[in-house]
């Protein structure tokens, strides 16, 4: 029995980072009372046309442009019939066989040797709505706020080969749909959602096996944990020889139970019954529209983490912890133009700066509080482990170091003078650990520097009472 | 009753007000629709408000617009904010749409008074507006019959003398085939000409508002209070439009009219085809070059449209699941049973039969044998029609190959009523306009119409022609009149 590999293939849902809904004027902010951003259009009464918002269309474009796709100059909408209570109209405004973009592919990261994963297409369609179902209530709410939002749906081909490559695709298409403002692609806001599709098969073979598609998986680890575990469902049953149990089905990831369960078979398929939307006429794209949105793209994380390395002398691996961010990016830019000192700014980002991200959904610091922190830590006025106190305070107020030094009393002593008084007291009181030192035991040395440190609370420059020290040991 | 022009003549040299007006249409329908039932809902108290509005208008001398003070009557399918719009069946029995449709805004925006609201076909489906889960309406000539349809409320209230001016919707021939049965004008404009945001919808690729009226003239100003490029409807069409009563003038001396042999041929009425063809004589005399030629479409054309409209009709009609508005089953345990109860309740047999037919030509494995074929063959309709208008300025035929039938004659046989829509359906394949125009009458004394189609956009031709046949027949157009 030879060796298994994993084919694996993404369908990804992305909101559209547009102000309004995709046929009509509804806003599309997120977290509204239920049904405020709704309009006779997107709630489907009788007789209501659906008019395209053009700014869709553009990000769609760039979109395509972003993932190295083929624009198709001509593309239409057509209709995806099924009923469900969510679609306002019974039928989803989606685009069938002439989408906005096709074949184009996304490079994963160093780890993957920037392996190309193909994109097969990607289509603009509309949102649905959202059921409620009341807990201890036999009642179901709708809340049509999504409904109409616009979605592009990304299709891969089945190029990746392991739940990390996925999950290493994800995070990077995220991060150059977050760069070029086409989404804001947050996954707890649904506006970011993945299904997957995955099978196995022998090495060196080229068939498609029976397929699974898993859905319901609410974040990237999700992702990367319901593959494993379905490729290993998967693994086993043909290990055993029971590779017929594997069905064409779409399976429910569970992750409190942490497993997939059958939500439906190829038996209980919907029949779309697509057909082109005659309410919409096709659209036609002139290359000089394309061309305009293609001058709207900024720089692209690769682009950037180059240019970070180049002009910076940043190391790949410190650019890309600080390309993966946007907004952590852009902070480091403008801490460098302040600083002008980028090995030390690039040091505090990906320290405290990260660290920070962990507690607060924003950079809590402005470029300026942490630039002149950094200058206080350069000249000596406070010492680098004070540096992290004035942080940590820095993040919950506008207040500038200087005055938060003040506050905290954490101005180092750098006068040599006064160092020296206490430098004497303290080799008075540990005449033991001075005996030690002279003998040649250097821990001593270690100790003696701890007791002036603890002395001063820590304020003492470390480095003026190393040299004392020194000076004074020699001495006796 | 009065002609558009006589009214606005009346209003402007004050002979009469617009309140008197307005109490003399609404007393006639209170008086006469017991026996032809043409309206759904009539709006009396806002209508007289309305018309107490343009009377305060008049009497400070400002310029009236374009249908001010006239009572105009809409079909049951066009949004009317505030005011119950049923499309004639069950599941909308209550439904008062929040907005209106940009048709019914633009009647509105030029003084027009909606008086009420006209029964049709449910959901549009049928000739004869047999289908209304309502009631019957009567044709006024004989009320024993059809007054054809899906518009028929619209058609039958023209020609009762219920409003000089109404609206209805024509998908395959909706507007014409009652316009020929009731002896009124009845026109379905280019596709893109009026906007359809809040008309519901029957099958989007073909629906068109079109206006009713006793005479060309009234017609036209049918036309011109809907007529136009809207932006809530991204199918509409921003054309410059012509002055319409300036090119009436004009007559037909020297355009060339096609007579296509198919529109004339087996199955059609004996007495319908030697009028129309008295008819085309007289345009002959008037100047106009007549010449027969082939357009092989009817018999195809009529099953691509049942597929296509039905196929559309199948999602259009997918909102209507009880979940939002309309009526809802009482008792159900699942969505599906709530969905498949409401619906089964909701619609009537007409509209289920059109639903699974449309789903069924839709669905995987059948749509290239007959959605995707029916579109091959609606190209092949639009390139023959293309051909046509590249040496006739119009082609001519009779509007239907059958007179005016009796209620309940073929309600029971969907096949023979589709049949009726032989010679109207292509024209709404082609996107292209066509008028019905009275023609004349049997010798049982019922109304012939007499179908003109132009090529698109061409609206002003249609007008031009019907005028100059108008004018030369001169009917006597009262269905009241004693003796009838």
């Amino acid at each position: 029995m030879g060796a298994f590999e994993t084919v694996i293939g993404l369908e990804i849902h992305v909101e559209l980072g547009t102000k309004s809904k995709i046929f009509c004027g509804c806003s599309t902010e997120f977290g509204k009372k239920a049904n405020e951003n709704t309009c006779p259009v997107c709630i489907g009464l009788p007789g209501v046309m659906p008019v395209l918002n053009e700014r869709v269309v553009e990000l769609a474009v760039k979109a395509g442009q972003v993932l190295n796709c083929k624009i198709n100059k001509i593309n239409k909408t057509d209709r995806k019939n099924y009923f469900y209570p969510d679609l306002p109209k019974a039928y989803q405004i989606s685009q069938f066989d002439m989408p906005v973009c096709s074949v184009g592919y996304l490079e994963l990261g160093e780890e993957f040797q920037g392996k190309k994963i193909g994109i097969t297409r990607i289509h603009i369609e509309e949102d649905a709505g959202k059921l409620i179902h009341l807990e201890d209530e036999d009642v179901t709410l709708i809340d049509y706020n999504r409904a109409g939002v616009p979605l592009v749906e990304i299709v891969t081909e089945p190029d990746i080969r392991s739940a990390e490559e996925a999950h290493d695709f994800l995070k990077k298409l995220r991060n150059i749909l977050v760069y070029s403002e086409i989404s804001d692609c947050k996954m707890e806001e649904g506006s970011l959602r993945c299904d997957a599709n995955i099978s196995i098969r022998k090495v060196g073979s080229d068939v498609l096996n029976t397929k699974v598609e898993i859905k319901n998986m609410n974040s990237f680890k999700e992702v990367h944990k319901a593959l494993l575990k379905e490729e290993k469902r998967q693994l086993e049953l043909y290990r055993y020889g029971e590779e017929h149990k594997i069905v064409q089905e779409t399976r429910r990831w569970d992750s409190g139970k942490g497993r997939t369960v059958t939500m439906r078979t190829k038996e209980d398929a919907h029949d779309y019954r697509y057909f082109p939307e005659p309410d919409l006429p096709p659209m036609i794209l002139e290359e000089k529209y394309i061309d305009t949105i293609k001058e709207t793209i900024p720089e692209l994380p690769m682009e950037k983490k180059e240019r970070f390395v180049k002009d910076y002398g940043l190391s790949q691996k410190d650019a890309e912890v600080i390309i993966d961010d946007k907004a952590t990016a852009n902070f480091f830019e403008k801490l460098v133009s302040k600083t002008k000192d980028p090995k030390e700014s690039s040091n505090w980002v990906i320290t405290e700066v990260l660290r920070s991200l962990k507690e607060y959904d924003e950079i809590p610091v402005s470029s300026q509080q942490l630039a002149e922190l950094i200058k206080e830590i350069k000249s000596g006025s406070i010492s680098r482990n004070a540096g992290k106190k004035v942080f940590d305070k820095m993040c919950d107020t506008d207040k500038m170091p200087v005055d938060l030094i003040d506050d905290l009393g954490l101005k180092q002593i750098s006068s040599e003078d006064k160092l020296e008084e206490i430098v004497k007291e303290i080799l008075d009181k540990n005449s033991e650990a001075v005996e030690d030192f002279k003998s040649g035991k250097g821990k001593a040395f270690g100790f003696l520097m701890g007791q002036t440190m603890k002395e001063t609370k820590g304020k003492a420059n470390p480095g003026v009472v190393k040299k004392i020290l020194e000076e004074k040991l020699k001495k006796m | 009753m009065y002609s558009v022009k006589e009214i606005k003549k009346g209003l402007e040299e004050k002979k009469f007000s617009t309140v008197e007006i307005v109490k003399e249409y609404l007393e006639k329908i209170k008086k006469e629709d017991k026996k032809i039932k043409a309206f759904i809902t009539l709006r009396e108290d806002e209508a007289i408000k309305e018309a107490i509005e343009v009377d305060k208008k008049i009497a400070s001398g400002q310029e009236l617009r374009l249908l001010e003070g006239l009572p105009v009557g809409l079909k049951d399918n066009i949004a009317t904010k505030g005011l119950k719009t049923t499309c004639s069946s069950k599941i909308l029995e209550d439904f008062i749409p929040p907005y209106d449709a940009s048709a019914t805004v633009k009647v509105r925006e030029k003084g027009g008074i909606v008086i009420g609201k006209l029964n049709m076909d449910e959901f549009a489906m049928g000739s004869s507006t047999e289908n209304s889960a309502f009631f019957d309406t009567k044709n006024p000539w004989d009320l024993s019959r059809v007054p054809g349809g899906s518009s028929g409320g619209s058609a039958a209230a023209v020609s009762a003398g219920f409003a000089p001016i109404t609206y209805g919707s024509d998908t395959g021939g909706s507007v014409r085939i009652p316009a020929s049965f009731c002896g009124v004008v009845g026109l379905k404009p280019t596709y893109g000409l009026v906007s359809r945001y809040g008309l519901i919808a029957l099958a989007s690729s073909l629906d068109q508002i079109g206006p009713f009226g006793k005479s060309v003239e009234d017609c036209i100003y049918g036309l011109e209070g809907v007529q136009g490029f809207d932006k809530k409807d991204s199918t509409s069409k921003d054309v410059k439009l012509p002055d319409y009563f300036e090119e009436i003038k004009k007559g037909i001396k020297g355009l060339k009219v096609g007579v296509p042999e198919e529109f004339f041929g087996q199955g059609i009425d004996k007495e319908i085809k030697k009028k129309i063809e008295d008819n085309i004589k007289i345009l002959e005399k008037l100047g106009a070059h007549i010449e027969r030629f082939s357009l092989p479409i009817t018999d195809t054309g009529l099953s691509a449209y049942y597929i296509i409209s039905s196929a559309e009709a199948s999602s259009n009609l997918g909102r209507y699941d009880g979940v939002r508005y309309g009526i809802r089953a009482e008792d159900y345990s699942s969505f599906e049973e709530l969905i498949v109860k409401s619906r089964t309740e909701g619609f009537g047999e007409e509209v289920k039969r059109r639903i699974m037919l449309g789903t069924y030509a839709l669905s995987s494995g059948y749509y290239d044998a007959y959605y995707k074929k029916a579109m091959i063959f609606r190209k092949k309709v639009e390139k023959l029609f293309d051909d046509a208008f590249d040496k006739y300025d119009v082609v001519v035929s009779p509007t239907l190959p059958i007179l005016p039938f009796k209620l309940g004659e073929k309600i029971n046989n969907p096949m023979e009523m589709y049949l009726s829509d032989t010679f109207t359906v292509n024209i709404n394949l082609a996107g292209v306009p066509a008028i019905s125009v009275p023609a004349g009458f049997s010798k049982e004394g019922l109304p012939i119409g007499m179908q003109f189609i132009g090529d698109k956009f061409s609206e002003d031709i249609l007008f031009r022609f019907a005028y100059a046949l108008e004018q030369e027949l001169k009917l006597d157009l009262d269905p009241w009149k004693e003796g009838r």
